[in-house]
């Protein structure tokens, strides 16, 4: 097999990335609810609130660890297997990562070690709002690496050099912005926020079922009280992700047509066109031979029209050519083919909305289920505990499949592919080492997380255990109240 | 000044911080063994780091972004040229990151075994590699006219690298030793200071052998004196430590890596990456760097950002000022953990 760099790049880039936005939307997500719960404690003194902010709190920690190792990943990677992508948009794309590192990452990181060895060295609500600061960290985090990523999609506020070869930054705040990143951002966002509160809500549900929960009491009190919250947060977030997908689908119909004949697989163009459920048929999607179709729903996508017209990958196959030329050797640009790889993104597009309307059923199911006081008695709902965790983080993987995939062949779109991106001195046997080991090494650390997760999610919530006091000089030789 | 030079000296700033940080925490790593006997012993060595070895680490991370915005091409060469030294850089950290984290989540004996494993080689590989990448910076690699690394992974092993990898080494274990003497109290406080002074002596002879080669080679003015007082420094904080003035042994290792590594950024510039190859093109200060208008928002952001920053991390060794003994470390739950 003739294996080159550029694959082998594109491999690992996949890999890591998928992998560590396996952990970012759990951070994102749990962090509002651990924060929350602890707020709640020292609003209301409620003891369960405490329970839960140490038990969700152990987890997110379990989870971040993995989180924050595979960003350091993504730092280096541009470098090691990009460089001349990163040659290319350093000055326009450096800008937003470096500036997430200095105002998100610092914050998340500084003020999680307050959080985690903080309990009896900062007055409580100091102590809760560290949760809040690393959550905003988050937040901010997510908001210039989407930036960064949004001018791949949609390249604003830059001129290119033909000098330099660059693309140079002219408009920072454009770039901050750009319309893509205004929906990109919010869908993003609230769709981590599913994930987070689906966490919380399948975890209280097993445990309702199978664990502490199960009988009559404190424990089944506050765990039904978890599950509700959580299932609040999951609903009114998926609103947020529907609504900001509706709008992310007319701004990619806008500036990347081709994702949008790519996300339904449609050759020709078609006025009005239908959104298909699931088609049966050749691979590649050309010919079908069963189709659950809605008819109007992908032109209401598109432009918000039910019967407006949208371009199949024929008609932009064409146009794409003649704007962007067939000669691969002129600078940045070169011709290849335009259309991305149409099954990946035919059902990416589909188990994105899928797995997330799933997710938010559940929320709706739990919710009416533990209505008025009533309780789970089916042991079935088990299997939604198992289950709903896993949904909105799958969407999410496949969220990011589909946008990263439909934009293919570029890497920046319009100007660099991602042929060109890749870097030129590294071989093919250096970048094979490196994603062979890193992929292993993710491998065995997810096993390990995993296994770990586990053991703190069927053990529960410890025992309610009264804060400890702050005063330092009253006795100086007590224990820690936390120690790695 | 010029942007450009702005920047260098932030990069600069940025690295400087972060061995300065993260040095005494791989320090701490690597002696995990050595001073901590008994489980009880290594959990106190690791609270000593506990809150704060996330935050130094990021500093790395910005410097690694800050490279990226201010000097592309200087990203793109580092980083695809020193590309298995970086991996195993990547391997290390990552291994380190999670044992923090997870060493304390078992009571197996074996597990946290295992992880401590994990807490020492991800502590002296960046130790020695980032010292050994640092050298071939200041004294130059192959680079070819496309601004590509053209030497191979033995390439960077010179001996004159190597030096400078034994250096880092020992400075972070010197400085690490500091720091616990620093932050304990029992018997292992007095271990540490017995070994700071003793490693601190060869620290002190592989520096002053590393820095000398390197002024001899690429000096000036400025940097000579940068690195003698960096060893002014140093010597000045093994006696601070011998008379039993922890903090100010501890401020003498710490200006020893500021000084030194400031040294090296002085010898540097106005290169950012030189070429030691004929026909190649060496990267600079001004063939390197993003648009002025990059580097002014950059700039507008990191003076306004940076002291924040530094604020906020102070204030949390301040929160966590107070030293850490064996009594401290609640007693381990499950019997059979202490080793
Ligand atoms: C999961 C989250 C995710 C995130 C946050 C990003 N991407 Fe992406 N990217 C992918 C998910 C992805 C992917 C799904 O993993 C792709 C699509 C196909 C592939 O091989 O990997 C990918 C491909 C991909 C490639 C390799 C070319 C290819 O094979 O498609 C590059 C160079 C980038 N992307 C660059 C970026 C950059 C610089 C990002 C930072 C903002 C970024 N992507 C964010
Ligand atoms: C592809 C580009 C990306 C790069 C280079 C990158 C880089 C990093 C790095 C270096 C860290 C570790 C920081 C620390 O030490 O605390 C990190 C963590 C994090 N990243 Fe990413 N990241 C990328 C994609 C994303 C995206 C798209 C998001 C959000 C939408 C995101 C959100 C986060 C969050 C919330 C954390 C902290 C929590 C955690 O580690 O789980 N990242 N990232
Ligand atoms: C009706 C529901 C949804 C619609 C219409 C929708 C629409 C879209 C569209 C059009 C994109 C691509 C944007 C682009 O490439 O320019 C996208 C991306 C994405 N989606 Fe959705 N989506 C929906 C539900 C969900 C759900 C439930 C989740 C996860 C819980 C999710 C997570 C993501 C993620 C992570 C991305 C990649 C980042 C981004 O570009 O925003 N989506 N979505």
């Amino acid at each position: 097999m003739d294996l080159d760099t550029l694959d082998i790049a594109r491999w690992q880039f996949a890999i890591t990335t998928v992998y560590h936005f396996l952990f970012v939307p759990i951070t994102i997500g749990l962090s509002a609810m651990v924060a929350g719960y602890e707020t709640a404690w020292l609003r209301t003194g409620n003891e369960q609130w405490l329970r839960l902010t140490k038990f969700f709190g152990k987890l997110f920690l379990i989870n971040f660890a993995l989180g924050l190792v595979t960003g350091i990943v993504q730092e280096f990677q541009f470098g090691m297997n990009w460089s001349d992508y990163s040659r290319f948009v350093g000055d326009v794309f450096g800008a937003p990562l470096a500036i997430e590192g200095l105002l998100a990452f610092f914050l998340e990181s500084t003020f999680l070690g307050l959080w985690i060895f903080g309990w009896d060295r900062l007055p409580p609500k100091l102590h809760a709002a560290t949760m809040w600061l690393v959550h905003i960290g988050t937040v901010l985090s997510a908001y210039f690496i989407l930036a960064a990523n949004s001018f791949m999609q949609n390249p604003v506020g830059y001129a290119f050099n033909p000098e330099t070869g660059r693309a140079e930054l002219t408009d920072f705040v454009a770039v901050l912005t750009n319309k893509v990143q205004l929906v990109t951002f919010p869908h993003t966002v609230a769709a981590a926020y599913m994930t987070g509160a689906a966490f919380v809500v399948g975890i209280s549900v097993w445990h309702l079922v199978r664990g502490q929960g199960r009988d009559e009491g404190q424990d089944a009190r506050m765990y039904r009280s978890a599950a509700r919250t959580g299932a609040w947060v999951l609903l009114a977030a998926s609103v947020a992700v529907t609504v900001s997908g509706d709008v992310q689908g007319k701004i990619m119909t806008e500036v990347q047509p081709m994702k949008m004949a790519a996300a339904e697989g449609l050759y020709e163009t078609e006025q009005p066109a239908a959104f298909s459920i699931l088609t049966i048929g050749s691979l590649d999607g050309s010919e079908e031979s069963f189709a659950i179709k809605v008819p109007g729903l992908l032109s209401w996508l598109g432009s918000g029209s039910l019967d407006a017209e949208v371009r199949g990958i024929d008609d932009l196959r064409e146009e794409y050519v003649e704007t962007y030329g067939q000669d691969p050797g002129e600078a940045y640009y070169s011709a290849g083919d335009y259309t991305p790889v149409i099954p990946l993104t035919y059902w990416s597009f589909r188990l994105m909305i899928g797995l997330g309307m799933a997710g938010a059923a559940g929320a709706v199911a739990v919710l009416w289920a533990t209505r008025r006081g009533r309780r789970l008695r089916s042991s079935r709902w088990v299997w939604l505990g198992v289950a709903l965790p896993l949904m909105p983080l799958f969407a999410n993987s496949f969220g990011w499949i589909f946008t990263e995939m439909g934009r293919q062949p570029w890497v920046v779109f319009g100007l660099m592919t991602t042929e060109r991106g890749v870097s030129p001195g590294v071989s093919p046997a250096e970048a094979l080492t490196s994603l062979l080991v890193l992929t292993a090494l993710y491998g065995v650390l997810a096993v390990v997380e995993l296994k770990l997760l586990l053991h703190y999610i069927v053990r529960g919530a410890d025992a309610f255990e009264a804060p400890t006091q702050r005063d330092d000089d009253q006795d100086p030789d007590r224990p820690l109240a936390f120690a790695y | 000044m010029e942007l450009t030079t702005i920047w260098f000296t932030l990069i600069a700033v940025l690295w400087i911080g972060y061995f300065a940080l993260e040095g005494f925490d791989f320090g701490v790593g690597m002696l995990l063994p050595v001073l901590g006997h008994g489980e009880r012993e290594r959990r106190v060595l690791i609270n000593t780091i506990g809150p704060v070895w996330d935050g130094n680490e990021v500093w790395v991370l910005v410097a690694g972004g800050a490279t990226f915005a201010a000097f592309p091409e200087w990203y793109a060469t580092l980083f695809s040229g020193f590309y298995l030294p970086l991996l195993l850089i990547l391997l290390a950290l990552i291994v380190r990151g999670v044992a923090f984290e997870y060493r304390a989540k078992r009571p197996e004996a074996q597990w946290k075994a295992r992880w401590d494993a994990a807490i020492v080689v991800g502590s002296v590989v960046p130790a020695l590699l980032w010292g050994v990448a640092f050298a071939n910076i200041v004294r130059g690699v192959p680079i070819d006219a496309d601004l590509e690394y053209a030497g191979g992974f033995f390439t960077l092993l010179t001996p004159y690298a190597l030096l400078g990898g034994a250096m880092t080494l020992l400075l972070f274990l010197t400085h690490g030793a500091m720091f616990i003497a620093l932050k304990t109290d029992g018997p292992i406080r007095h271990a540490a200071r017995a070994l700071a002074l003793k490693v601190g002596v060869a620290a002190a002879v592989v520096a002053v052998a590393f820095l000398g080669w390197t002024q001899l080679e690429t000096g000036n003015a400025a940097s000579a004196a940068l690195f003698l007082v960096a060893a002014l420094a140093l010597v000045a904080g093994l006696g601070a430590a011998r008379a039993g003035r922890e903090g100010w042994a501890f401020i003498g290792t710490f200006a020893t890596i500021v000084l030194g590594v400031g040294g090296l950024f002085v010898a540097l510039f106005p290169d950012v990456m030189p070429t030691t190859l004929a026909g190649g093109v060496g990267l600079t200060t001004t063939n390197a760097a993003a648009t002025d208008y990059t580097l002014g928002i950059m700039t507008v952001v990191a003076v306004v950002f940076t002291p924040v920053v530094i604020g906020y991390q102070a204030w949390t060794y301040w929160v966590f000022r107070r030293r850490i003994a064996v009594h401290h470390i609640p007693e381990p739950v499950l019997a059979g953990t202490d080793a």
